[in-house]
């Protein structure tokens, strides 16, 4: 038994470290996540159907789905910017920038929440500059769209910029040697190359957004039917002892977010495999 | 210490890396694997370290079983073919690593092992370099940090992956040089691996010459080289000229020319291939020989100390290439598209329907003078 | 350098326009949380950070931090371990269930800890008649805390590993190290930054966690409150002096936190630009 275990592997504690990482995973993520479809399976299906197709819970998911979609676009436009800007300029604070971009990523989100609700509220920062006009962005739809572009601002600038850094710029040469405008080098040239990363850097913006809570809560204002997110939704419920109720929306919010991570996985192993196969060819 | 191996296989799913292999390294010899990449040396070699594990066969060291003995147990120094030295240790720390991961019952003493290193750096000549990282030094010095620290536990044997394959060719000169004085003071049993035959030949005691996992022939470079066992062997140790011909009771036909086999006694009509080295092709003005093949010159080549000549034999079309010194080429005074005579001093033949692969010679003059008046 | 690049008119207006997008959406809510805090004195911010309530909130927070960072560190390097320097059936699979924790939203996060060990969960009844309480207690804010921070470190680790690859533990083992040896010598001092790199964001994320330990804790005053409930409960008092003045404890955790994490990145790049062999025309001493 030893030596054929010995015979496999060379290097030792394949056995020791895999062992544990399986029974840790299980016990602490699959084992826990499990236990939410069980309850689900637990309702009769006319249950499930009334809780979910509830209007409150449809008008949810469409506030969820559609903040979460333009905030990840939003990011995705200006995260390229960001990136080009960083990967290819030199000014100065230059570094201060780089390294604050990951701010989304250490802040706690009740604190982002609670500084974006005062600056955007009517007589914020700058939300008094948007009552000008008669825009109210705090306790709007709009509100949740900041706090979540906010929260996914970091995804499209940090899976762009490696790709711009590694680029290599004899190719953009090349372009301008055949006649192309700096224009025409970046929409049909670069661009082309970026999209992997940016329709990643997109996926996982859009992902972080649907399940965001914290930063969202305190800008929202938190209106049934206009300004309820999902895990919102979920949280009421669970402060009401309908844990059905709250099981049964977050089994269908955890499957939208299976669907989202095996898609964003594929797009990653996509990139990666093109970048290879790019720098070999 | 000498080493055995005995019918290992090694397969990676459906690939075979080492089939069937069989082979003895006597002790104190200084042994190269020989191969194209994929022909499984560097397999071999880590089987032998002790790094991959056989699905079947034996190891022995000295006669003694070591095939299921651990790899840190077995003692061997291995030098990996990027190093693979410790990158954020000191050059000296790590020579010493070998001898502080000792238990401490049989750990030396720290002035020991400060006394072993130093020894080891002096032996490779880098007794300066101690407190340097591996990142501040070149290829060829981290090469030497390498061996010293693979010499520092006192190994039955070194094994080499590749030594020389990361460092540029002068370096690499100066180094296979160094390997072999070093190999003549320790009169430690060393086997390296190369896809080199140049590098096998003029550095190894004995050559293995490997491809697709088998072994196709060992022997001394010498023997390899010129008496190679079958057309691979001889494809490889250099450059060929492959000419498609017949044989039959004897008598090796190639076009116009025609050779006595040391082996043809049948009587049927057999198709062969002939080998001819470039520097074995005899080139005159006129004919020197009964046997001498007329060809046009198309392309002529200056390798340095050598002339490259590339002619295309008027009999069958073929492509002949053929080397000549500067001073036979000077004697030629010869230009693109003039016709010289080719003389094939030493050919071999692979008879394929047979599988064998053969000597032929110029037939004896008695022979030629006997046809040309004939 | 190429010549091919953009007017400089260009260039400062798309430098512009970066900063006025990073401007409204990062630095004005930073400078906002620092300044809202003081607005009403440096007194009042001392009071309220030292009120006995934030002070049990620092403790618990830190408290949390120091058992679930250690549980994903010890998590990390098994994996990293295993993933990187082994080669078998199923990885990708078990590599997207690691990355599971990042793709659930918070609020799921937490519940799922309540579906098992709430009063009507799976355990709670067994839980409540042997007197334990996970839910609405401490255990269950470390619970899905460590949850929530699941992935950090693996996921750091894993890339560092599989570039160093195995070279250096092999030959460490053909120098006669045992397997500890040869982890705690080489391949723990080889993956030190990435190591490092992943317990700053697994740490700024437990002690920054929102939704999940808000599902699980019942924001029990001065027992159950993390730094992130505290804030939530002042600022739901209209105490917003108070709320922002104890942000700004947890935004000055997150700015140290990028600065280390921007000196790990800058190490790094350096650490990685000497490993190539730039010295090669210093020439040989043979």
């Amino acid at each position: 038994m030893n030596k054929r275990k010995r015979a496999k592997w060379i290097l030792p504690g394949f056995g020791l470290t895999m062992g544990y990482t399986v029974i840790y995973l299980s016990l602490l993520v699959l084992i826990p996540l499990s236990v939410l479809f069980l309850k689900t399976s637990s309702m009769t299906w006319e249950q499930f159907i009334d809780t979910v197709l509830n209007r409150r819970v449809i008008a949810s998911f469409q506030v969820s789905f559609l903040t979460s979609f333009f905030a990840a676009c939003l990011n995705a436009v200006f995260g390229v910017l960001v990136a080009w800007v960083l990967a290819r300029y030199q000014f100065p604070g230059k570094r201060v920038i780089d390294g604050i971009v990951d701010l989304p990523f250490a802040l706690p989100t009740a604190v982002a929440g609670i500084a974006l609700a005062s600056i955007y509220a009517e007589n914020g920062w700058i939300g008094q500059w948007f009552a000008v006009w008669g825009i109210k962005i705090a306790y709007t739809p709009l509100g949740i769209f900041v706090a979540l572009t906010f929260i996914g601002l970091p995804f499209v600038v940090r899976t762009v910029q490696p790709v711009l850094q590694d680029w290599d710029r004899q190719v953009e040469e090349a372009a301008a040697t055949l006649g192309a405008t700096r224009w025409q080098t970046f929409t049909r040239v670069i661009l082309p190359h970026l999209l992997p990363a940016v329709v990643t850097g997109f996926a996982l913006a859009f992902a972080r957004a649907l399940g965001e809570y914290g930063s969202v809560v305190f800008i929202s204002g938190n209106m049934p039917l206009k300004t309820e997110i999902v895990p919102l939704l979920i949280m009421t419920k669970l402060e009401q002892f309908d844990y059905t109720g709250a099981t049964a929306i977050a089994s269908v919010m955890l499957v939208a977010s299976f669907v989202m991570l095996l898609v964003i996985n594929y797009l990653q192993w996509k990139t990666n495999k093109l970048n290879a196969a790019r720098s070999e060819g | 210490m000498s080493i055995q191996v005995v019918n290992i296989t090694k397969s990676y799913g459906s690939f075979t890396a080492v089939n069937d292999v069989s082979l003895e390294i006597p002790e104190g010899k200084l042994v190269a694997l020989l191969g194209p990449s994929g022909s499984g040396k560097t397999t071999l070699l880590r089987l032998i370290a002790g790094l991959e594990s056989p699905d079947r066969g034996q190891i022995y060291f000295n006669g003694e079983d070591n095939t299921h003995r651990d790899v840190r147990e077995r003692r061997v120094g291995f030098v990996f073919q990027h190093y693979a030295l410790f990158r954020h240790m000191t050059i000296f720390d790590n020579v010493a690593f070998g001898l502080t991961v000792r238990p401490r019952k049989v750990r030396p003493t720290k002035e020991e092992i400060r006394e072993r290193v130093h020894d080891l750096l002096k032996l490779v000549q880098l007794d300066g370099l101690a407190h340097r990282y591996p990142s501040q030094l070149s290829g060829g010095q981290r090469q030497r940090v390498a061996l010293a620290r693979a010499l520092a536990v006192e190994p039955k044997f070194l094994l080499l992956d590749e030594p020389f394959g990361a460092l540029d060719a002068k370096v690499r000169q100066e180094l296979r040089r160094w390997l072999r004085r070093l190999h003549e003071k320790l009169k430690l049993t060393i086997v390296f691996v190369t896809h080199d035959q140049e590098e096998a030949l003029e550095l190894a005691d004995s050559v293995v010459v490997m491809n697709e996992g088998r072994v196709e022939q060992t022997g001394s470079p010498q023997e390899v080289y010129h008496r190679p066992a079958n057309p691979f062997v001889y494809g490889f140790l250099g450059r060929v000229n492959l000419f498609q011909g017949r044989i039959r009771g004897g008598k090796v036909t190639l076009g116009d020319a025609e050779f006595a086999a040391e082996w043809a006694d049948q009587t049927e009509e057999l198709p062969a291939v002939g080998y001819v080295r470039p520097h074995d092709v005899e080139l005159s003005r006129t004919p020197q020989h009964a046997q001498s093949l007329a060809a046009e010159v198309r392309h002529i080549y200056a390798l340095g100390s050598l002339m490259r000549l590339e002619l295309k034999r008027l009999d069958t079309q073929e492509t002949l290439e053929a080397e000549v010194s500067l001073q036979h080429f000077a004697e030629l005074n010869v230009q693109t598209g003039d016709t010289l005579y080719a003389t094939l001093r030493n050919v071999y033949v692979y008879v394929e329907p047979e599988n064998r692969f053969v000597q032929a010679a110029l037939p004896a003059a008695s022979a030629l003078a006997l046809r040309a008046n004939g | 350098m190429t010549n091919q690049t953009e007017p400089v008119v260009v260039r400062w207006l798309l430098i512009g326009l970066a900063l006025v997008f990073l401007g409204l959406f990062l630095i004005v809510p930073l400078i906002a949380v620092f300044s809202q805090a003081f607005r009403q004195g440096v007194d009042v911010f001392l009071q309220a950070v030292s009120d006995p309530n934030t002070l049990a909130a620092v403790k618990l927070t830190l408290l949390t931090a120091a058992i679930s960072v250690p549980l994903n560190v010890v998590f990390g390097l098994a994996a990293a371990w295993a993933i990187a320097k082994f080669s078998f059936r199923g990885k990708n699979v078990l590599l997207t269930l690691i990355d599971l924790p990042f793709a659930v939203s918070p609020v799921i996060s937490g519940l799922i800890f309540v579906l098992l060990f709430g009063s009507q969960g799976l355990f709670g009844p067994w839980l409540e008649a042997h007197n334990l309480k996970i839910i609405f207690a401490v255990p269950g804010i470390v619970l899905a805390t460590t949850f929530v921070t699941f992935p950090f470190v693996a996921r750091e680790l894993i890339p560092v590993m599989e570039a160093q690859g195995k070279d250096e533990e092999e030959a460490a083992l053909s120098l006669g190290a045992n397997g500890w040896q040869t982890f705690f010598r080489i391949t723990l001092p080889n993956v030190k930054w990435g190591l490092l790199y992943g317990v700053i964001l697994c740490n700024a994320r437990a002690m920054g966690e929102f939704g999940a330990v808000s599902v699980v804790s019942g924001h029990i005053r001065g027992q159950t409150n993390t730094l992130p409930l505290h804030v939530e409960i002042l600022y739901n008092e209209y105490n917003f002096v108070a709320a922002f003045a104890v942000a700004t404890l947890l935004a000055a955790l997150a700015l140290v936190t990028l600065v280390v994490k921007s000196v790990i990145e800058w190490k790094t790049e350096r650490h990685e630009q000497a490993g190539e062999p730039q010295f090669h025309a210093m020439g040989e001493a043979s």
